[in-house]
């Protein structure tokens, strides 16, 4: 006898929710063993990355904070991972969205207006979703793969940022250091609960998830995103056009990335520096697939992300664990969850051994 | 411009090819088997950290490249358990490759920076090498030899030899390979495990010959490059070469209009060039009439479960 994997009629619910619960819970026992075995006491700093920062209420505004890029980016992504299109250049749209509008706020610099911040904030959304939207032409009219270009763009996106603060819009008195002004405070994400890091850009991330999870689960485009992705035939026969989703997918991740990098930009640094991106872009792909790319998982995942990148401060000071244990962690976190995806669609079952039927 | 500074420019160009060309190599054996591992940065960013401290430990340069690609091997053996055998995603697990590499290389090359190590010698004696004009051939160490003699072995196993046929078989068609008999997983995972090791050596010839040092992400992105380059060479290895040489001289230009200290450009936007290029590549090379995609593996990037 010998355990035999068998395709499930239809996916299993519960191995699909359990999956990233499982996967973390791997995480955690593969890290504990990692951390022991390079030195660090493997065991506490486990626990100080996933577990301390939830025991610590003075933490969970961090982590609100610290969550809300990584959501708005992972809901946006999701979308189009669900109709198999690949941004996976998140990353440079978020710098292009902080680019565009910090142009804003520097041209109405002096300026006060209400009207002030939600222009950058607009700005943020078309800079980000131009900058997605180079893919998804050289997609549909060229066919060239958006996963490759979309990358590539991030670090072009990455040096332009740094051209512009080193070079044109270098903070006149800023003692040559490679950043722009500061935001005035018309230009800056206001302050959501006196004392803490809390801001409305968390509240603003919370309103995409409601629109995301509404547009994907109740209306004909969101239905029409899903066939697209799972049988690209039958929406071919359904009359649905491919390319526009895939136009319409890669400018709603663009555009969310860039609101995020605009809001992070302005709401956390205030004015624009090379120490802005810190690749959120990029840990978004695990928020999604850890969401089951669905906006109200990605809310969870990205939770859970950011307790870890909490955790990871705590665990850095308390245990001396250094701070690029925090990717491998999330990089672990991905594979197991691809991993024990496999009994979502299959399930396990006794067989006989080969040999008996091996002619 | 002198003979001498000619000749420098072409042998940076040889150095700046030659570990886009390796991963490149590597990367397209195991597409033409149908495999698409997206994780050739990762890869490379282990192999690159393996090879630079197992070089600093041990003083032995060689024994550095050597574990490189054992390191980018076991790296890419990671992908084949998810992906092959378990049949997951391979876009998102190639992308979990490359993000594990990342933390990895910078998690255990941490205590090695401002280690210094040797470079390879040469491979042809100082007559040659040391030659003002000849070193434009002989001047390299043994890694560049390698990187052509292995785009002409690659053009010949996949072209002209029978397991060749059988991996492109597979990438063409895994279903009707599996109705011969041929053990697709199998062949699988020999083309990502040579794509592996090649791009674990691909990373170390950064860390070891480019910029012998460490430094947190030392491929920059160029794993990608070499992405695009298989693309861009329509899965065929001597244009892979070309690809590799071509990208080798933007990356060159921008090293030299650095030093020469050339008004032309900021160099942030000399630094975008590379990148750039790559897109437009992509776009001009799939704009020839009726061509283009037609080149892909028929089954590149798609999972197979035998009885499935």
């Amino acid at each position: 006898m010998r355990l035999k994997l068998e395709p499930r009629k239809a996916s299993s619910r519960l191995a699909l929710y359990a999956a990233p619960v499982a996967a973390i819970a791997l995480t955690m026992l593969t890290g504990m063993v990692l951390f022991t075995f390079m030195g660090f006491r493997g065991a506490t700093a486990v626990f100080e990355i996933f577990i301390q920062p939830l025991l610590q209420p003075e933490r969970w505004p961090d982590i609100a904070v610290k969550a809300s890029p990584l959501v708005m980016i992972a809901t946006g992504l999701a979308i189009g991972f669900r109709a198999n299109v690949w941004n996976i250049g998140a990353e440079g749209q978020y710098i292009v969205g902080a680019i565009a509008g910090t142009g804003v706020a520097l041209a109405t610099y002096d300026t006060e207006g209400w009207w002030v911040l939600p222009l950058m904030l607009l700005a943020g959304i078309v800079g980000g979703a131009a900058w997605a939207a180079i893919p998804a032409l050289l997609r549909i009219r060229l066919r060239v793969s958006e996963i490759l270009t979309s990358l590539m763009l991030t670090y072009v996106a990455l040096q332009l940022l740094y051209y512009l603060v080193r070079g044109p819009w270098r903070d006149p008195e800023g003692y040559n250091f490679p950043q722009t002004r500061m935001f005035s405070e018309a230009q800056t994400v206001p302050n959501l609960l006196e004392g803490t890091q809390l801001h409305w850009g968390v509240l603003l991330t919370l309103v995409v998830v409601f629109i995301a999870w509404f547009v994907m689960s109740r209306t004909l485009s969101g239905y029409q995103v899903r066939v697209v992705g799972l049988a690209p035939m039958a929406a071919r026969l359904g009359g649905f056009s491919e390319n526009r989703t895939v136009v319409m997918t890669m400018l709603v991740s663009g555009a969310l990335a860039g609101l995020a990098g605009m809001v992070e930009c302005s709401a956390t640094f205030g004015q624009l520096t090379p120490q802005f991106p810190v690749n959120y872009g990029f840990t978004a792909i695990i928020v999604a697939f850890l969401g089951r790319l669905h906006p109200v998982g990605v809310l969870i995942g990205g939770l859970a992300l950011a307790t870890s990148y909490i955790g990871a401060d705590i665990a850095q000071t308390a245990s001396s664990l250094p701070q690029a244990a925090t990717g491998l962690i999330q990089a672990m976190m991905l594979f197991f969850l691809l991993g024990v995806d496999i009994f979502v669609a299959n399930r396990v079952r006794l067989a006989p051994s080969l040999t008996q039927h091996a002619s | 411009m002198s003979l001498e500074i000619a000749i420098s420019i072409v042998m940076t160009l040889v150095i700046a090819a030659t570990p886009i060309l390796l991963a490149g190599l590597g990367e397209l054996v195991a597409e033409k088997s149908g495999v698409l591992n997206l994780g050739v940065e990762g890869m490379m960013l282990v192999g690159a950290v393996a090879g630079f401290i197992t070089a600093s430990l041990t003083g032995f340069t060689p024994a550095g490249y050597a574990v490189a690609a054992l390191a980018g091997l076991c790296a890419s053996l990671l992908f084949g358990v998810l992906a092959l055998t378990i049949g997951a995603n391979q876009v998102a697990t190639g992308l979990a490759l490359t993000i594990f590499g990342t933390g990895l290389s910078s998690l255990a090359g941490a205590g090695f920076v401002g280690t210094t190590i040797t470079r390879l010698p040469a491979l042809f004696p100082q007559g040659l090498a040391g030659h003002p004009i000849f070193r434009i051939v002989f001047g390299y160490d043994v890694i560049v030899y390698l990187s052509v003699a292995l785009t002409l072995a690659a053009a010949w196993f996949l072209n002209h030899t029978r397991p060749g046929l059988i991996l492109r078989c597979v990438g063409e068609s895994d279903a009707s390979a599996h109705a011969i008999g041929y053990p697709v997983t199998v062949i699988r995972y020999l083309a990502v495990a040579f794509g592996g090791a090649l791009a674990g050596l691909a990373g170390a010839y950064y860390s070891l010959a480019v910029t012998p040092m460490w430094a947190d992400r030392i491929t920059a992105g160029r794993g990608w490059i070499a992405l695009a380059l298989v693309v861009f060479s329509s899965w065929r290895p001597w244009r892979l070469l070309l690809g590799a040489y071509i990208f080798g001289a933007v990356m060159t230009l921008e090293l030299y209009s650095k030093a020469a200290g050339f008004a032309l450009l900021p160099p942030e936007m000399l630094a975008m060039l590379p990148y750039l290029a790559t897109v437009v590549a992509l776009a001009v090379i799939a704009m020839r009439p009726s061509r283009g995609r037609l080149d892909a593996p028929r089954c590149l990037g798609k999972t197979f479960r035998a009885g499935a």
